[in-house]
């Protein structure tokens, strides 16, 4: 089993404003690291993550495939979480080009089918819309969770650009609960952008509060 | 940190600006260099994804004129070792990109390029 990423640096301040890794951030780890040894061979080139955070997952994944066998690009909207990632890349060795930008914007011109790992822990917990897209503009800790309808309302801005961006073997890796519905996202990335997806059937879990249902879902 | 690998992969992306986007120019930057480690497989992987003429002229911005002007067809291991310096090592810490099309000014403080538009701006 490969270690968590050493987040030491980070203090109890950061978690002000910036997601501390939790059970779905463990959950997205645990689907790379079953996954190790196909993503390690599939070679790949660029890797994205929306919505860093701490920089866990971008750190773990470097992990896998070695520091300099891959771009890490990530993206946050927050400053507070830009500067986490910064300092995780720092802490474990692994070069993380961080962005300041909403989803992948200044991204999608120059990186047409070519990213090959895609991960976001999106801010999936249902709320009021104006709720999701207030917590995008204040730019700290709430928009790391509030998803609007369904929790999607943030997720379903970025879906349509999963197909452009992902290169013929890509894989995007995407941490959704059961009120997403996500047969249905299933449903609409197969019938609006043939991506095939493989929920991981292993990977329902408890969450810590309440009978919501965690799972990592994956698109081939 | 900006390295040119990812100043490679920015365009602007203020609404309506869809022409001549691309690539950002550089302005009033500071420039720390850090080593990393040679990986040339990573290279030969990665060259495919490069705008050549785009990286020439961002590592001239910054004063680097090592890399030719027309990207070579051999890549022997001299000019990989240029090609990595250039890439991965150079890092903006600080300064402004900007838009050679609408002039957008995207601001790089502490390594970090600040690429949030306002509403009014969102394509």
């Amino acid at each position: 089993m490969l270690p968590t990423p050493d987040l030491s640096h980070l203090r109890a301040e950061d978690y002000n404003h910036v997601y501390e890794p939790a059970e779905d951030t463990f959950i997205l780890l645990d689907a790379l690291e079953q996954d190790a040894e196909q993503l390690k061979s599939s070679k790949p080139r660029i890797a994205l993550e929306i919505g860093s955070g701490s920089g866990c997952v971008s750190c773990f994944l470097g992990s896998i495939l070695g520091p300099s066998e891959t771009l890490y690009l990530c993206t946050d909207i927050n400053p507070h979480a830009c500067k986490c990632s910064i300092a995780s890349g720092r802490q474990n060795k692994v070069p993380l080009e961080v962005l300041r930008t909403s989803l992948a914007h200044p991204l999608i011109g120059r990186l047409h089918n070519s990213v090959d790992i895609i991960l976001f822990n999106p801010p999936y917990v249902p709320t009021l819309y104006d709720e999701a897209l207030g917590a995008q503009e204040n730019t700290d800790v709430e928009g790391s969770w509030a998803g609007g309808q369904d929790g999607m309302a943030i997720t379903d801005q970025f879906l349509p650009h999963i197909a452009d961006l992902l290169s013929p073997h890509g894989r995007f890796y995407l941490v959704a609960i059961a009120q997403n519905n996500v047969s249905d996202i299933q449903r609409r990335m197969q019938e609006n952008h043939a991506l095939r997806s493989r929920p991981s059937a292993t990977r329902w879990r408890r969450a810590p509060v309440g009978d919501t249902l965690y799972k990592d879902f994956m698109i081939l | 940190m900006v390295r040119l690998i990812t100043h490679n992969l920015l365009a602007c992306h203020v609404k309506g600006c869809t022409s001549n986007n691309f690539p950002l120019e550089f302005k009033d930057v500071q420039v720390v260099v850090r080593q990393s480690e040679f990986n040339p497989d990573f290279l030969r992987g990665f060259i495919a994804k490069i705008e050549w003429t785009a990286l020439v002229g961002a590592a001239r911005e910054l004063g680097d004129t090592s890399l030719p002007e027309m990207q070579p067809e051999t890549l022997d291991d001299d000019f990989l070792h240029t090609l990595h310096h250039v890439l991965l090592e150079i890092h903006v810490e600080e300064g402004v990109m900007i838009c050679p099309n609408c002039k957008h000014n995207y601001p790089i403080s502490s390594g970090i390029p600040n690429m949030l538009l306002a509403e009014h701006e969102i394509g």
